[in-house]
């Protein structure tokens, strides 16, 4: 017998006791929970995925998409950036006014060249505003997971509030499981000393998140469900 | 702490040569730095957890809805593991079934040589601690590196874990320092210059030194927070960007993780990524949660080429066979049982003798390991059923349930399952003065008459009651005062004032 026979046999002998139960998954749970936490006009919920960004010390902007590259191009300046990251999708307006050298995301670059990249610019999938989290689904604009890995200063730009949800349950609604999925929440960081959060371990230790407003082509994600509550709680602020 | 002491990551089959708990305990509780560490770190995570959990209000319903979609799964476990191995083949991975810590460390080490390197990154995962998997690899002459800091942390100082989330939470800052200087030389890049105590230097030595082994590893080790049955995604939640880089720049990734991480769906996950980051760091959300379905096509080339998931049960179905016991199972490993116990606060993670410390160990380890051995049956007993783990379990585990449960078993024997057999233990021995003290009290108990003359005699000599109980009760009054004895019986008192309504005594 092969340990998979082995395995399965145990479980179902040490299940013996349980009865027979077909009930389908979608009944058997008491899913009695609230799909987001508060009422928000779309405007509120940006607003709170700013302050929850800004709470786990991402460093948040905000522009109309006409200013979107020449903040970008002051982003990178200020950071002193020689090289970018260019994932293959990414508009190619936004890095129209930078002059650092871009560099493409390929299949064949080694992780050691892209630790000689300075930043990286992306989209993303969704943003969450009550975790403060935004989502990388490996989309054209967004790139393999290591270039927003590797390199320590990562620009990502939110469209707001089309790309907005208020709660993880509306987030994963959102996205496809078959594509490899990065949840960042603020630039890395670690509790293992004393259990106490410190910033900045290794994964990049800026993370500038731009909402940008006012584009009406939504890009990946286009459902206009802005996460409203479907369950209001009077009112009350989740996640700040 | 002793270090003579051998360490119980190995094979269920093996009983731990660990001492009891109260002697692994004692030693700890003297030492007044460990109890100084431990009492800052767990208040601190006490308060900030209480309030991430304050801000959302339906923590209820998310932990009555966690309970049930993981009893679910556990009461439909070879369905779920079925659908699992299927979804993460269609996905382009290997599933391969380690019936205990033996069998899964000898796939792993094939694997690892298999792609002919001599070395790997790791993501800090219990389950591989729980089954050595590190000695089994230097044995096969490849070196593991952990790479979560608190890991490294114990991995540098020839340590073992003592807690779920941070497992070098027994050291201080300026310890860490120390070790760091004196050992991070002797596998790699050596501190900096200088350093100093401050945690945002220590974080900055451990980028740095770890830098040079991601970006050249061909292999990485993890384990998983969940996976889910319908789509075989795995999810691996962390803070630090160690996980990231083990989970996407290796060529071969290899994942072990316990049959008890799947869940049936997609969706459930929003319930464990809303209660898992507050419950464990206190946070809304961890920096990074990494989830992936098998490897990506050649096209997008994101991440590793190849990738293998080993689906671990040692001890898990014996586990699952005890009706009472198999909660334990829910389990997240989240650490907040830990965070809040008063015993594992004064006796330090390494007193329960395993990977899995704590509330949540002391029900853990005697299920996954048996209770034959002294640490095993000991465990049950490192508790005082306050009960305040049950309150912040996420999944609503009832662990002084549990514990209950596992003492009568140590004390009574009786039928449990190991390695997938049913036997009978037998008692154990050193309770034969609390079986006495049991059947002596169901003897008076079940007759009044003796009761109410051992009651009054009691209160008439209480002058002379002694402090600590002489002979075999002596183990048990060395740690507890014994009650006061009142000056009258209560039955007496009630049937003198007529239950109280006569006020005059």
């Amino acid at each position: 017998m092969n340990s998979r026979e082995r395995i399965l046999g145990r479980v179902r002998r040490a299940l013996a006791d349980v009865p027979h139960d077909d009930t389908p998954y979608e009944r058997a749970v008491d899913r009695g929970y609230l799909r987001a936490h508060g009422e928000r006009s779309a405007e509120e919920t940006v607003e709170l995925l700013a302050e929850n960004l800004a709470d786990y010390r991402a460093v948040v902007h905000r522009c109309a998409a006409d200013g979107l590259p020449s903040l970008i191009a002051r982003l990178l300046a200020r950071r002193g950036t020689r090289s970018v990251l260019v994932p293959p999708g990414l508009d190619a307006d936004w890095l129209s006014a930078t002059g650092a050298a871009r560099v493409p995301d390929r299949a064949e670059s080694t992780p050691h060249e892209l630790d000689r990249v300075d930043s990286v610019v992306t989209g993303c999938a969704v943003a969450i505003a009550e975790t403060g989290t935004i989502v990388l689904d490996g989309s054209p604009d967004q790139g393999r997971r290591r270039i927003t890995l590797v390199p320590d200063h990562h620009v990502c730009v939110v469209r707001v509030p089309d790309q907005v949800v208020a709660s993880v349950p509306l987030a994963l609604e959102r996205l496809d499981p078959a594509r490899p999925l990065t949840w960042i929440s603020g630039p890395s960081a670690t509790s293992d000393i004393e259990l106490d959060r410190v910033e900045g371990v290794h994964g990049p230790r800026t993370l500038e998140v731009v909402l940008v407003t006012g584009r009406a082509d939504a890009g990946a994600a286009g459902r206009k469900d802005t996460g409203t509550a479907e369950r209001p709680d009077g009112g009350r602020r989740a996640g700040g | 702490m002793s270090t003579t002491t051998t360490f119980v990551g190995m094979p269920a089959s093996a009983p731990p040569a660990h001492p009891a708990f109260p002697q692994a305990a004692r030693e700890a509780v003297r030492d007044a730095r460990l109890r100084g560490t431990l009492r800052h770190a767990t208040h601190t995570i006490r308060a900030k957890r209480a309030a991430a959990v304050a801000e959302v209000s339906d923590w209820a319903a998310l932990r009555e809805a966690g309970r049930q979609i993981k009893d679910h799964t556990l009461r439909h476990l070879d369905r779920y593991l079925v659908q699992v191995e299927q979804a993460v083949t269609a996905a382009g991975g290997t599933v391969h079934w380690a019936a205990d810590a033996a069998e899964a460390n000898r796939i792993v080490t094939d694997l690892v040589k298999a792609t002919g390197e001599s070395e790997v990154v790791k993501v800090k995962s219990m389950t591989t601690q729980e089954i050595g998997l590190n000695e089994a690899l230097e044995a096969a002459g490849i070196r593991a590196y952990e790479t979560d800091l608190a890991e490294l942390i114990v991995q540098l100082a020839h340590d073992r874990p003592s807690h779920i989330l941070v497992p070098a939470i027994h050291r201080n800052r300026g310890e860490i320092r120390d070790i760091f200087r004196s050992e991070m030389g002797e596998w790699g890049r050596p501190a900096p210059e200088g350093l100093t105590d401050e945690p945002a230097e220590l974080a900055e030595a451990a980028r740095l030194h770890l830098r040079e082994k991601f970006l050249r590893a061909r292999v990485g080790i993890s384990g998983a927070n969940f996976m889910v049955a319908e789509t075989g995604t795995l999810v691996v939640v962390e803070s630090e960007g160690n996980g990231r880089m083990c989970l996407t720049l290796p060529e071969t990734l290899i994942s072990v993780v316990g049959i008890e991480k799947v869940v049936p769906t997609w969706r459930d996950l929003e319930v464990f990524l809303q209660t898992l980051p507050r419950s464990s760091t206190a946070e809304r959300m961890n920096p990074y949660t990494s989830l992936w379905t098998g490897t990506t096509n050649s096209a997008t080339a994101d991440g590793p080429r190849e990738f293998h998931l080993v689906l671990l049960d040692n001890g898990r179905t014996d586990a699952l066979a005890d009706t009472v016991g198999r909660q334990a199972l829910r389990c997240i490993r989240c650490s907040a049982c830990l965070n809040v116990c008063p015993v594992y606060e004064r006796a330090g993670g390494h007193a329960y003798g395993s990977v899995y410390p704590g509330p949540i160990g002391a029900i853990l380890s005697p299920q996954l390991r048996g209770t034959a051995s002294g640490i095993d049956a000991s465990l049950p007993y490192a508790s005082s059923l306050c009960g305040a783990c049950y309150e912040v379990c996420p999944v609503a585990i009832d662990i002084p349930e549990v514990l209950v449960h596992l003492r009568e078993r140590v004390v009574q024997g009786g039928e449990a399952v190991r390695q997938g057999n049913r036997v009978v233990l037998r008692p154990a021995r050193g309770h034969a003065a609390e079986r006495a003290a049991m059947r002596a009290a169901r003897w008076a108990l079940t007759r009044p008459g003796v009761l109410r003359a051992g009651q009054r005699l009691a209160a008439r000599s209480r002058r002379f009651a002694p402090r600590t109980l002489p002979g075999p009760g002596r183990a048990w009054t060395d740690s507890r005062d014994l009650p006061p004895l009142p000056a009258e019986p209560f039955r007496d008192w009630w049937q003198r004032t007529r239950g109280g309504k006569d006020t005059a005594r």
